[in-house]
């Protein structure tokens, strides 16, 4: 391939404005190369500059008593637990690939957020995905399905990372354009942290890892734009994963850490060796030149431009000690890996390609990191918020039959078991899952400790269409929510924002409202934000996905060996069922005003976030003083599905419930499914509801109870409608777990 | 009695094995690179599970040709004990160390839940201390262990008492719908002739300790060393 003349038409090809461009000339003093066109392509895009949303996310709390290093400063944040260990964990979206093919998409999207964390040091524990998909009565929506729950089961399974947990949702604004997020979280040495800094002028840069292909070219640029009818044909951009050399990869890093010779680490992630030598060099003040000719390569003939922005996955750039070349070949060399010295660190910052010779690239890192564009960008409030915000109650008819309604939601997707897709995914690999998925939290136990850390993946694009601020601000509080009904301390959190093109006013209010909620939530909680990623350019042909923030958060359990990890479902006959909180007439933004009514309007419900952290204080209390035997988060469904998860969501056959409602001051569909926040169900022995009583009124809270576990029915009561719903468990149980395999199988 | 985990490229239960071994039973253990040739001062070797080579050919089909197995086969041959759990099973059937072979899951995907298990062959190494058609429960984590023999290897293993474990339902029946991948007589475990090469496709490793919920696993380690 010849490299074509820089011409106006090309620079626009690549994405880059006239503005940009004249950026660019101004940083170089001078013309660019073709090979330094792409360069500045790759690492000015959305996708790797953050420049539509980096004066936005400065909001966002990312400091705190247990952070060592914050948001931004590296791959990933690091969290202090104590006994000289810390905890790393990162979001990341894969989007767009999994929209075009669903299955690599997914499994590089699992490979790359495995490479963030173990470049840092740290043994991956645990992975958690959250999904969203169109409704499943489309076809499409099936194969994306199936593609991504298998892509993440081949690739996760591999490298014997447990899932242990995640969310998925079915809704029709997802509809061509899925979302797949994975969370990561390892485990390291606080002293073992390797950083992505390079240093020591004449420290060798080591290639380590697969060939570069041609695969994956483009990438980034490919994820910083919308989806189209034609984005079929940016199949070529989709990576393809192999879990093997990465499983190699992971294995001989975690050893060469140990050695000390490792002075830096990055992976080749989006933009692939352009990004990854830019940032190494940016972050240290140093420069690094490499010869592009010593880069393995799969196929013959590529040019330095396609090498240097090949995103093949599985690829590493090591800078270590000079001198130390041999020990480190050696250990490589035993995991069967490719190690290539491809270049080495310079003290004049900059970054310099050069091919058989000749230099095709000359840059500042700075400029291409540091100095990248950044923008603000307009914003409106959107028209559509009018409408939705007027929903008259009154105007919506009250069913008759709530128990086939019940039975309804319990078998919609969004609300039904997610047993067909965690039953794919390896959750007890590394034997530290202590609390499987299909609870409140997934629950992974420290070796050589007494500690266990409590993980959780939440959001809900619905409340954040309706309201962004509140939105942010409840998928903050119920990801914190579901940590401490797992006896969990929340610690920090991670986040992955998908929404529409930012460039769009409309849009980019509702993701600056939504991080301004997500912001307020999360200095409320003490829970800083440690990193994440920016998911923008979500639209399909019929428009923008919900905007949704995806909260993952990370909790501690100190003392794990002196109490049982509480579950969300029932135990004990006998047991008494209490609701922390209070219910209120929030319909909504509710599930239920969706399935059944099938309505998106209302104001999703008002979250208080000083009477949530009562809520969350008090729960924890009663859980660490030893009295409770489940705990479960209110959430979407309300309280009647909440009760009806209680029932059936353990392992083995269920128990049953006798509950009594009233509310009279409430609408019955309200109480039964609104969607109140800041609400726990429990379930004790009757002889410590004093106790609970009195932690409760200490923190204020309104404490109810609400009936007994026992029996083999779900009973649910309103003497004052009268109301009621009396199906047996196992009944229940089958519509529940067997939902999503029976819309598969149309 | 000393235990030797083998570490194939893309073993990930190793680490577990080693757990269970030397922190739950308190007895010593190595981990074994595929690239040794000689194996000395082991008491029994454990191949672990794992996606060997990535599982991109047939599973286990090209761990047998790693170094270490000529030696894991004389090993066994002087009877010492050998357990293959899960990937370790696969590659001990390519090996030609087991016979049959395994296919993929019948639902066509991988499968990781709990299972009960029916111990046919009390009478074996890994097993003593069980008692014939106890039940036990176990996760299985795979997606090719799909058990497949022809007509007159079945005929033997079953004439020769090889088939140790089969997977039933909680209350101990071999029922289609408690076989979970389509198992030709409900395969979860067989053994070699002389009772001293056992493969199991659920993992014994993830359920050795109160903390997870489940000990039954311990069952199999315990009953190996009381053969010492």
């Amino acid at each position: 391939m010849q490299e074509p003349p820089i011409t106006p038409e090309l620079v626009a090809r690549h994405g880059l404005t006239e503005e940009e461009y004249d950026r660019i000339l101004k940083a170089l003093g001078r013309e660019p190369t073709f090979t330094e066109l792409g360069i500045f392509s790759a690492s000015w895009n959305e996708h790797c500059s953050y420049k539509s949303s980096k004066p936005v996310l400065k909001l966002f709390p990312t400091s705190g008593e247990d952070i060592l290093i914050e948001a931004g400063e590296e791959n990933a944040g690091v969290v202090d637990i104590g006994d000289g260990l810390v905890v790393c964990f990162k979001v990341e979206s894969h989007n767009h690939p999994s929209a075009v093919e669903p299955f690599q998409g997914a499994a590089t999207g699992v490979g790359g957020i495995l490479r963030d964390i173990f470049t840092m040091g740290a043994r991956p524990i645990a992975l958690l995905d959250s999904l969203r998909f169109g409704p499943l009565t489309e076809p499409r929506n099936r194969y994306l399905l199936h593609g991504v729950v298998s892509g993440i089961s081949f690739y996760g399974n591999c490298m014997g990372v447990p899932t242990v947990g995640g969310e998925v949702y079915f809704d029709e604004a997802y509809q061509g354009n899925p979302l797949v997020n994975v969370l990561c979280v390892g485990i390291a040495r606080r002293k073992e942290i390797v950083r992505a800094r390079a240093s020591g002028t004449g420290n060798p840069v080591y290639y380590v890892g697969s060939a570069t292909g041609r695969d994956g070219l483009g990438g980034a640029s490919f994820a910083s734009r919308e989806l189209t009818e034609e984005s079929e044909r940016d199949r070529p951009a989709v990576q393809v994963g192999d879990p093997f050399t990465e499983k190699l990869l992971l294995e001989a890093c975690l050893e060469l850490f140990k050695t000390g010779h490792v002075v830096a680490i990055q992976d080749m992630g989006a933009a692939g060796l352009t990004c990854s030598t830019a940032e190494m060099a940016a972050r240290g003040g140093c420069g690094i030149e490499i010869d592009v000719e010593k880069v393995p390569r799969r196929e013959p003939g590529m040019i330095p431009y396609e090498v240097l922005l090949s995103e093949s996955q599985e690829r590493m750039l090591l800078v270590i000690q000079r001198g130390r070349e041999e020990a480190v070949e050696t250990i490589l060399r035993r995991w069967d890996l490719h190690a290539v010295a491809i270049g080495r660190v310079t003290d004049d910052g900059l970054v310099r390609v050069k091919d058989c010779g000749r230099v095709v690239a000359e840059i500042p890192a700075r400029a291409l990191v540091d100095e990248a564009p950044v923008y603000v960008r307009e914003e409106r409030e959107p028209p559509y918020l009018r409408e939705t915000r007027n929903l008259d109650l009154r105007c919506l008819e009250e069913p008759q039959d709530y128990q086939g309604i019940l039975i309804r939601l319990l078998s919609s997707p969004t609300l039904a078991s997610k047993q067909w897709v965690f039953r794919q995914y390896d959750h007890m690999v590394r034997t530290n899952t202590v609390v499987l998925p299909g609870s409140d939290a997934g629950v992974v136990r420290i070796k050589g400790t007494d500690k266990a850390l409590a993980l959780t993946i939440d959001g809900n694009g619905r409340y954040s269409y309706l309201d962004p601020y509140e939105g942010g601000k409840i998928a903050v509080a119920e990801a914190a929510r579901n940590l401490v009904c797992s006896g969990a301390r929340p610690l920090a959190i991670t986040n992955c924002l998908n929404f529409g093109n930012p460039e769009k006013p409309e849009i980019f209010w509702q993701f600056r409202r939504c991080v301004e909620g997500m912001a307020e939530a999360c200095r409320r909680f003490n829970t800083p934000v440690t990193g994440g990623n920016v998911s923008f350019y979500n639209e399909g042909p019929e428009g923008a996905v919900y905007p949704t923030p995806v909260v993952g958060m990370v909790g501690l359990i100190e003392e794990l060996g002196r109490m049982a990890p509480i579950t969300a479902w029932f135990k004990n006959e006998g047991d008494l069922i209490i609701l922390l909180g209070e219910t209120q007439e929030a319909l909504g933004g509710s599930e239920y005003l969706k399935e059944i009514h099938g309505r998106v309007a209302g104001l999703p419900p008002q979250l208080d976030l000083e009477r949530e952290a009562s809520l969350q204080q008090a729960c924890l209390e009663a859980i660490r003083a030893g009295i409770i035997h489940s705990a479960h988060d209110c959430s979407e469904g309300g309280l009647a599905i909440a009760l009806a998860e209680c029932c059936i969501c353990g392992p083995g056959h269920g128990r049953g419930a006798h509950i009594d409602l009233f509310a009279p001051e409430i609408r019955t569909d309200a109480l039964l499914f609104g969607e109140s926040p800041s609400r726990i169900v429990l379930s004790l022995e009757a002889q410590h509801l004093p106790q609970l009583k009195g932690i409760a009124e200490g923190r204020g809270i309104p404490l109810s109870l609400l009936g007994q576990v026992g029996g083999d029915h779900f009973s649910l009561e309103m003497s004052a409608s009268g109301l009621y719903i009396h199906l047996p468990i196992s009944e229940l149980k089958g519509i529940w777990s067997g939902a999503i395999e029976r819309c598969l199988r149309i | 009695m000393k235990f030797g985990v083998i570490v194939f490229p893309g073993s990930n239960c190793d680490h577990d094995c080693y757990h269970v071994i030397r922190h739950v039973m308190g007895m010593p253990v190595e981990f074994v690179w595929h690239k040794e040739t000689h194996l000395s001062g082991f008491d029994c070797l454990i191949l672990p599970g794992g996606f060997s080579y990535g599982d991109y050919l047939r599973t286990g089909a090209i761990a047998r040709f790693s170094p270490v197995m000529r030696a894991v086969e004389d090993f066994a041959e002087a009877g010492g004990p050998v357990l293959g759990i899960c990937n370790g099973f696969q590659i001990l059937l390519e090996a030609g160390l087991l016979p049959g072979a395994m296919l993929r899951n019948r639902s066509l995907s991988f499968i990781c839940q709990d299972v009960y298990l029916c111990l046919e062959n009390p009478h074996i190494p890994f097993t003593l201390l069980g008692h014939s058609s106890q039940v036990l429960r176990m996760p299985i984590a795979h997606g090719e262990g799909n058990y497949y023999a022809d007509p007159q290897t079945l005929a033997e293993l079953e004439a020769n008492g090889q088939v140790v474990f089969r997977y039933c339902t909680a209350e101990g029946e071999k029922t289609d719908g408690a076989n979970p991948n389509g198992s030709l007589h409900h395969i979860a475990g067989i053994c070699n002739r002389e009772g001293n090469v056992l493969g199991i496709m659920p993992h014994p490793e993830r359920c050795c300790e109160g903390i997870l919920g489940n000990e039954d696993g311990k069952l199999i380690f315990e009953s190996i060393l009381l053969t010492r």
